[in-house]
């Protein structure tokens, strides 16, 4: 088992390189400069940005300063923004906490919906239930989050203003008013990105448990007289989550990657909008650096589907 | 009706309700089994004979299926009209059921000797460990060797015919007084065919349940059982014990059936030329009026196709459903 994530491991590295590779050739070919403000401000002489990019290796052919950003990277220096100066890794660490906060949450609000409706909703196949569950997910899964979330920023912020609309970082307050304020400032970025993965979840765990529901084996198990619940506790819902755990981990990195629409809406100072913010400002560290974060993200919840996926079904051997 | 029945199927009718129309899957059954008898039933694929023995333990799904009529009569009680929470207590600990398809019929993600423990747990209210040592015993009772290491493995770790070998610990492990059988060799290589079938007859020696052995193959019937009812379309059409079956089937179907086993001392070459019988089994959407046979019946008259044929009684014990069963045979 340990050989065999150790493996994995190393085989992630070329393809983590890959993927650097790409970005920061694409990145450098890109148009824009980061220096595009100084070439406009009179006050500083071309000469003087003329040697700032020197000095930064900015003139240097691309091979160069790619072997140079992977050097650093490798000493574990991830350099530092373009436009703020500060150290990248501070950066990322200060907004990974929020990203985590609000995606965790709002993952668990998924799960909580999906497991129990989809599971409900598939043991009661066309029922009035179903039926309404199925309907609600399909709208759900189809409304964009950018959508529901101005929906949801309408309603409860101008309309009711019930919530507030803009996340803040800064909260002058202690104790229990700091974690109120931070709960309802929370509450519509998680309900919009956790319904949209609820409702897309909710789908799939029923045709997972729908699948494994008509199987001889489920049939064996009514044949002992067990009760119902623990037939499809024991014997549908154990057999069904081996794809839904699978799926929901490899899911994991695109759901960073829609959490970064939901970050801008309600302006969640998290990792997505530094990078959109990076992405604005030509800031390459800093870009490099979130997405070369993302791509670990990737390659880490790939080997999580991997162990859970043998973990939960004995027919897979690692070796 | 025999008080020494333990079950006593009458009239039963089952259907199921699909999109395009009623299939009447068992129409108008009567099946009776004696306490520690071996009674098998006999007919081709698509007769209900599965439907049948699902609807005892009530395992076909409902719906589409329904009860549309009869009575399951169990130790003198009507199945029938009871709820989940009483047909639970007939499951497994009343009448055990081992089912066609030993490699779907495990569940991959326990080891067998958690399934066979979850039976035993579940009506003899035994502890987690006293129940997998049960299990062990019961694997022992099976004929598979090292059973106390063995009650670790998945099922993906035993052939078919080990794991119908598990099916059968499993639907005996509650010490049953039934033991319904659907089809257990049918999935099965030949030579292991003959070795469940032997394990089957050696249960029964030992434990002395009764059995309902459901086949497609005559041959089989033959050697397992004491009694035969012989289905087609979904109907009861000839009824006897073994040796009088054998020795003057009166039902033309029947008589099929017996000319198309294959014979140990047949050349391989004769093989071919076994009489199957013509045509197949007629669509149970909209079975023929009249006898259901007479589309491939060399015997057919007019009159066949008239009326249904009632089931007579021919000799002792010996019934069929066929108006020329007397000119015939
Ligand atoms: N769930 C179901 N829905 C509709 N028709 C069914 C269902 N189960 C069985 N049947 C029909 O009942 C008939 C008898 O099937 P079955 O009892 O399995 O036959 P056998 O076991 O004798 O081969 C078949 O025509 C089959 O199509
Ligand atoms: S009733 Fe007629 S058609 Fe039916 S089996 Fe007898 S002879 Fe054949
Ligand atoms: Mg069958």
């Amino acid at each position: 088992m340990t050989q065999y994530l150790v493996r994995r491991l190393i085989i992630a590295i070329p393809s983590l390189l890959g993927i650097s590779v790409i970005l920061f050739t694409v990145l450098a070919l890109a148009p824009g400069d980061p220096f595009e403000e100084l070439a406009t401000n009179p006050a500083i002489p071309p000469d003087v940005r003329a040697n700032l990019r020197a000095s930064l290796g900015l003139d240097d052919p691309i091979h160069v300063r790619y072997l140079s950003w992977l050097l650093a990277m490798l000493r574990g220096e991830w350099g530092f923004s373009f436009v703020s100066r500060s150290p990248v890794a501070d950066l990322i660490l200060q907004r990974l906490p929020t990203t985590i906060a609000v995606i965790g949450a709002a993952q668990l609000l998924a799960l909580a919906i999906a497991l129990p409706v989809g599971i409900y909703a598939a043991t009661r196949p066309y029922s009035i239930f179903d039926q309404i569950a199925n309907t609600l997910a399909f709208v759900g899964f189809s409304l964009p989050t950018f959508f529901t979330g101005l929906l949801f920023i309408l309603l409860f912020s101008i309309y009711l203003d019930w919530l507030p609309f803009v996340f803040r970082t800064q909260i002058d307050a202690t104790g229990w008013r700091w974690w109120w304020e931070q709960l309802r400032q929370s509450i519509m970025p998680v309900l919009v990105l956790g319904l949209f993965q609820g409702a897309a979840w909710t789908r799939f765990v029923r045709s997972a448990v729908l699948d494994v529901i008509r199987l001889d084996h489920v049939t064996t198990a009514r044949s002992k007289g067990i009760s119902e619940s623990a037939v499809t506790m024991r014997h549908v819902v154990r057999n069904a989550m081996i794809p839904v755990v699978t799926l929901v981990a490899l899911q994991m990195p695109a759901v960073f990657g829609g959490a970064i629409v939901t970050e801008q809406i309600f302006r969640v100072p998290g990792i997505g909008s530094l990078l959109i913010s990076a992405i604005l400002a030509n800031d390459t560290p800093v870009i490099m650096g979130v997405t070369f974060v993302f791509a670990c993200l990737v390659v880490f919840f790939n080997l999580v589907a991997d162990v859970l996926y043998g973990w939960l079904d004995p027919r897979i051997s690692y070796r | 009706m025999n008080d020494g029945r333990i079950l006593d199927i009458q009239g039963l009718k089952v259907h199921f309700a699909t999109d395009d129309g009623m299939v009447r899957a068992v129409d108008g059954v009567d099946i009776g089994i004696d306490r520690g008898e071996t009674v098998s039933v006999v007919g081709e694929s698509g007769c209900g004979k599965t439907v049948t023995a699902m609807t005892i333990l009530k395992l076909i799904a409902m719906p589409p299926g329904r009860i549309v009529a009869g009575r399951i009569l169990w130790q003198g009680r009507d199945l029938v009209p009871m709820g989940p929470e009483q047909m639970r207590s007939i499951r497994a600990k009343e009448i055990g059921f081992v089912f066609q398809e030993p490699m779907t019929s495990l569940n991959p993600v326990y080891t067998v000797g958690s399934q066979i423990a979850e039976a035993i747990r579940e009506h003899e209210g035994l502890s987690r460990r006293a129940a997998l040592d049960h299990a062990a015993e019961m694997l022992r009772l099976v004929n598979i060797p090292n059973p106390s290491r063995r009650v670790h493995d998945y099922p993906h770790q035993f052939s078919g015919g080990m794991r119908q070998r598990v099916m059968i610990a499993m639907a005996l492990s509650c010490s049953p007084k039934l033991l319904i059988a659907d089809e257990p060799t049918t999935a099965l290589d030949v030579t292991i065919q003959a070795q469940i079938l032997d394990l089957l007859d050696e249960m029964k020696q030992r434990l002395g349940m009764a059995v309902l052995l459901i086949t497609h193959a005559m041959g089989v019937v033959a050697e397992t059982a004491q009694r035969v009812v012989v289905m087609y379309a979904g109907k009861v059409v000839e009824e006897a014990p073994v040796a009088a079956l054998f020795a003057r089937p009166r039902h033309p179907y029947t008589q099929g059936l017996i000319r198309s086993i294959p014979r140990l001392d047949m050349a391989a070459t004769e093989h071919r030329r076994l009489e199957a019988i013509p045509g197949t089994v007629p669509s149970l959407l909209h079975p023929p009026a009249g006898c259901r046979f007479a589309a491939r019946c060399r015997h057919a008259v007019e009159a066949c196709r008239a009326e249904e044929p009632a089931l007579r009684e021919l000799g002792p014990g010996h019934k069929a459903a066929c108006i020329r069963a007397d000119e015939i045979a």
